[in-house]
């Protein structure tokens, strides 16, 4: 009986395709917004629960004075503390190509020691103090004003070398940023993202502060994460009465921040998919309906052979569920193979990622969609008299 | 004893809201064995009564025995297996599955059956030879002739051995040369093969090969 299921599928070879396509198309749309979702999920995942995260408490675009960042060292508890801040220029070569830039001072690469390798960097013309826990590699790195670390992808995507003087326009900070690349990391872990820029602080302070020293963040390392909330209490208390107060957050807190500024985003995406399935559905439906209709005469002439009903019913669901199926799994796996691991522009979330359990989900619609829309025809096909569709022939 | 036995039957059909007296207490014996053609003008419940031998629709009232069963009672999946082993259909328009070939057609009855594909194909193919289309296996429908699509669909009435064959004005839509091949065709299924056949025609010729004929004229029966 599967070979009557299978030459019926056969029958009209560009129907089938057009139906297969058409769930194609839709579950890979289905889990590539379930991947956007996914994606979202794993940005939260990128933060650290040891590492905090002090921000001005009205806004993350308010500055908080560098003369903060004594007490906040003093606070009991805090191994190290880095500043950050964001810069937002554009690569005039490639003005669409956004990636993220951030000034960090020296301590910043001890605290994202473990976090990344630096896999290229240029010798240092000169001895040079390295800070404790960066890695000596970055010597070239120190020694040097207008030098930068790049990520690796970063480097590949603009096809810039180690060493090479790359010039970036400034728009925050207004004018034309020569900077060398001096080394070149590769995160450990996926999550973090080998897409973004870091040069010196100093060089952003002298160039387009005009020597003032405002901070963006404080990233602070911790001896005992497990101690976080009183840390993080301790140091907001210090700023309490202070203007600016801060906000002290954990790194991972503060990265669901960025993802809730999506709002009902993700809400939207879901009701997007779902209505894309449910019109496929739909074309499904009316597909199998007409494909059934076309063998009423053919249904009696089994009948009178003695197929039953429930065979009957059995073939048209199986017809219908090989043609969802197929389209589904194809999408669905689809969606994972071409969508996951695809770079986010501007490097602020990590690599696109759809989860096996968006792809089961999405095979899974696709199994319900083939039993739903071969269903109606399965009834009317199973329930009809011989007499009645044998007299639609003769 | 009567290979065919119906009696009393009735059969009513609503069109609308009109009651359609199809059969009227009808009865009919046919022995083991026999040849029998049912004539009677458009209208007269031939196909019914065909159908009704057949399984394939149920009377409003009375029985209908074939080979010893009592077939007016049986529920649909169970009739459904009883035809599948106990009668052959021969249509007048053939109704052979058109993405199947000559061979997978004749095959389908085997495949309610439990039965391997070798002596499923093997069955078909002696099937194929008897009705002398053993070379037309891997022909589709729309290869062949209309008289060789109805020999494919002999073929396909005969490969699970049943008893009772049932033909329904199955040179009706063939030439002269095509109708005298089949008529031939049911002769010997017969007269070789103890087939009981029951057949509806029109047509005079196709009914003298028949051994009895019975007229049928509102839903009445006469010799």
């Amino acid at each position: 009986m599967l070979r009557l299921v299978v030459v019926n599928l056969f029958r009209n070879p560009l129907r089938t395709f057009l139906t297969m396509a058409s769930v194609t198309v839709a579950l890979f749309l289905y889990c590539a917004l379930g991947g956007i979702l996914d994606t979202l999920q794993e940005a939260i995942k990128v933060g650290s629960e040891s590492r905090l995260v002090v921000r001005n408490k009205i806004s993350l675009v308010q500055w908080i004075p560098m003369a903060y960042r004594q007490r906040i060292e003093s606070v009991p508890g805090v191994k190290r503390v880095a500043v950050q801040n964001w810069f937002g220029a554009q690569d005039p070569a490639d003005t669409k190509g956004f990636f993220a830039q951030f000034a960090v001072d020296d301590p910043y690469y001890a605290i994202y020691g473990k976090d990344i390798d630096i896999v290229a960097a240029s010798d240092a013309l000169a001895a040079v103090a390295i800070p404790d826990g960066a890695s000596p590699k970055l010597a070239a790195y120190y020694a040097e004003q207008t030098a930068c670390v790049v990520g690796e992808k970063l480097l590949t995507k603009k096809g810039w070398k180690l060493g090479q003087t790359i010039t970036l326009a400034g728009t925050i900070f207004p004018g034309s940023w020569p900077f060398t690349i001096r080394a070149v990391y590769r995160a450990k872990d996926k999550s973090f993202g080998d897409e973004t820029m870091f040069f010196h602080y100093k060089y952003l302070s002298e160039k387009g502060m005009g020597g003032q020293e405002a901070v963006g963040t404080y990233v602070l390392e911790l001896n005992d994460p497990s101690l976080a909330s009183t840390i993080t209490h301790a140091v907001d208390s210090q700023f309490e009465n202070a203007a600016p107060a801060t906000l002290t957050e954990t790194e991972k807190a503060f990265q669901a921040g960025f993802v809730s500024m999506y709002g009902n985003i993700p809400f939207v995406l879901r009701v997007i998919g779902l209505a894309i399935v449910f019109s496929i559905l739909l074309i499904a439906a009316n597909t199998m309906m007409t494909s059934i209709r076309e063998r009423t005469s053919e249904f009696g002439v089994l009948k009178t052979l003695g197929f039953t009903d429930a065979a009957v019913f059995g073939m048209v669901v199986t017809e219908a569920a090989v043609i969802t199926l197929g389209g589904g799994l194809l999408g669905a796996l689809g969606a994972r193979a071409l969508v996951s691991g695809a770079s986010v522009p501007g490097g602020f979330f990590p690599p696109m990622s759809v989860y096996w359990g968006t792809v089961l989900t999405g095979i899974a619609i696709a199994v319900v969609i083939g039993a739903v829309s071969g269903l109606v025809p399965a009834v009317q096909a199973s329930r009809l008299r011989i007499v009645d569709a044998l007299r639609r022939v003769e | 004893m009567a290979t065919v036995d119906v009696r009393n039957v009735v059969k009513l059909y609503k069109r609308q809201s009109e009651e359609v007296r199809v059969l009227d207490g009808l009865s009919l014996s046919i022995p083991d064995g026999s040849f029998v053609a049912l004539m009677g003008p458009s209208g007269s419940g031939k196909t019914t009564l065909l159908n009704l031998i057949g399984g394939v629709d149920q009377p409003t009232s009375g029985d209908v025995n074939v080979d010893g069963t009592n077939i007016a009672k049986m529920g649909g999946a169970q009739l459904a297996r009883w035809r599948s082993s106990s009668i052959g259909y021969i249509f007048q328009l053939y109704n052979l599955i058109p993405v199947l070939s000559a061979q997978e057609n004749v095959e389908l009855p085997l495949l309610l059956v439990s039965m391997s594909g070798a002596e499923r194909t093997k069955r078909a193919k002696t099937a194929l030879e008897l009705v002398g289309l053993g070379d037309r296996r891997g022909h589709y429908p729309r290869q062949l002739s209309g008289g060789q699509e109805q020999r494919v669909a002999i073929a396909r009435a005969i490969v699970s051995d049943p008893k009772v064959l049932l033909a329904d004005e199955p040179t009706g839509d063939l030439d002269r040369k095509s109708a005298e091949e089949v008529l031939q065709l049911l002769e010997r299924l017969n007269r070789e093969f103890k087939k009981t056949i029951v057949m509806v025609t029109h047509d005079p010729h196709a009914a003298e090969r028949a051994a009895t004929r019975y007229h049928l004229d509102k839903g009445v029966l006469s010799n």
